[in-house]
């Protein structure tokens, strides 16, 4: 007997659903995340305070080291000009007074 | 039973439904499937991006003391560690000498790193897998970097960095102190920031207002900045996800606009020969919701299934062009699978719910008209 339309589709949804399942079982049993002996001693030694995601600008390359308003200090009246620069969001800042005037 | 067979059957009716207009509906399926792909693929990725960082920064230093010149960062002098040494509560002071390095052959910035223990000896360099891949180099081999006085510093390649440590020292460069003071002519007495490791992590805000008063000029980064400044990058405010989301958000209202300003012609006259023939009003919105949960449940599964293989299998090929922006270096990473269910959920009712209502509405007006009109119109 063929399989009606209906019959498909429940088929491919409760595949779909069954993949994403194990997609969820997959990411749940990859376990927290484990700093590598070698990463964890980079950070160490170096005292390294940021990730190597954007390298194309000062600020970028280091942001929680970067001034809240690096990208204009090329100029005062400077545009941003590197295309990471407008994925970031301005620092924030949350010690309250010890760093509101930077 | 009876009522499990009368979904069925309609079911069976909506897909039928569904495939007579195959072209569009074909066309809208892999539209929707993108944009849940997408969205999907930047909750997967910034999630697992956000845990990454918070994991790989938790021994970052304490606080970092850098001196502001005229509003910019300058170098610190050394003098200032024994005064920062001397608060009490802080543990260890060690300065940082680093900097930026430009290379004009590769289009590549490096950051240079002065480390004694990676690089014992001058003429020493241990380097980040981005940069002996953009140099083609690995150890043992020379290579030479412009010193300040427009010198060439030549320096024999030690060892390349691990694969695992790409996304913390993908673009880094360690050298021995003596050939980092040659490059930069870095004065001796002074570095670029100083690390201040604290005794009892509760005291850092005491300390980091005690450094201020200390070390006039300076500006203290805490730790937990450090770390938050990740959690910031990746907000929903900031660049990325504002665009996505903006982009993701207009596909839907033109989605929902084209569904609920109404029925084509061909669907009225459908609605119209349904209720002629004996269907109910609540049969046409079952067969209309039917066709809306086909549509967009498909899209959500499957957007979401090519999202998690797009973020966690391929390490997210899409998102590395737009963060690499200009930069010749961008670190090769994987990232631990993570999913979060309440980001999950939300993007299940933002994007299957407002689909399937918007099928609903204009048909249940369809369906509440007279059969004859509807089929006349």
């Amino acid at each position: 007997m063929a399989l009606r339309n209906s019959g498909k589709y429940i088929a491919f949804t409760t595949a779909s659903g069954l993949l994403m399942l194990s997609f969820a079982l997959h990411a749940a049993f990859s376990g927290s995340i484990t700093v590598s002996t070698t990463n964890r001693s980079l950070v160490k030694e170096l005292h390294l305070t940021d990730l190597c995601l954007f390298t194309e600008a000062r600020y970028t390359r280091h942001p929680s080291l970067a001034d809240r308003h690096a990208p204009f200090q090329e100029h005062p009246t400077a545009f941003e000009h590197f295309p990471s620069g407008s994925l970031l969001l301005p620092q924030q800042k949350t010690t309250g007074s010890l760093n509101a005037k930077y | 039973m009876q009522s499990i067979n009368r979904h069925y059957n309609i079911l069976d009716f909506a897909i039928a439904s569904l495939l007579r207009r195959k072209g569009k509906n074909l066309a809208l399926l892999t539209i929707y499937t993108l944009i849940v792909a997408l969205i999907a693929s930047l909750i997967f990725f910034v999630q697992a991006l956000k845990r990454e960082a918070a994991a790989l920064l938790q021994d970052a230093p304490d606080i970092v003391v850098q001196r502001l010149m005229a509003g910019r960062q300058d170098l610190i002098g050394l003098e200032n560690i024994d005064r920062i040494a001397a608060i009490r509560g802080v543990s260890e002071v060690t300065p940082r000498r680093w900097g930026y390095y430009y290379d004009p052959v590769f289009g590549a910035n490096y950051t240079v790193m002065a480390d004694a223990k990676l690089a014992p000896q001058a003429g020493m360099a241990t380097v980040g897998l981005g940069v002996a891949k953009n140099q083609r180099i690995g150890p043992g081999d020379i290579f030479t970097l412009t010193a300040a006085d427009n010198s060439l510093i030549l320096l024999n390649l030690e060892k390349a960095l691990p694969f695992e440590s790409e996304l913390l020292a993908a673009d880094m460069i360690l050298l021995n102190p003596a050939d980092f003071g040659k490059l930069f002519a870095f004065p001796a007495n002074a570095a670029t920031d100083l690390a201040v490791t604290v005794a009892n992590p509760r005291e850092m805000v005491t300390i980091a207002n005690k450094i201020v008063e200390t070390v006039p000029g300076s500006r203290p980064i805490m730790k937990s900045e450090i770390i938050r400044t990740y959690d910031a990058i990746f907000d929903w405010r900031g660049g990325m996800m504002l665009l996505v989301l903006a982009a993701a958000l207009l596909s839907f209202v033109i989605f929902a606009w084209d569904k609920a300003t109404g029925l084509s012609a061909e669907e009225r006259r459908e609605t119209g020969i349904l209720k002629s023939i004996g269907w109910e009003t609540g049969d046409i919105l079952l067969l209309k919701f039917w066709e809306g949960t086909a549509i967009s449940l498909t899209a959500f599964l499957t957007g979401v299934i090519m999202a998690y293989i797009h973020v966690f299998f391929f390490s997210a090929p899409l998102f590395a062009a737009a963060l690499k922006g200009w930069a010749v270096l961008y670190p090769a990473f994987h990232l631990k699978p993570f999913i979060d269910p309440y980001q999950l959920s939300t993007l299940f009712f933002l994007t299957v719910l407002p689909y399937t209502a918007a099928t609903i509405l204009p048909s249940w007006l369809a369906a509440s008209a007279d059969a004859d009109s509807a089929m006349r119109s």
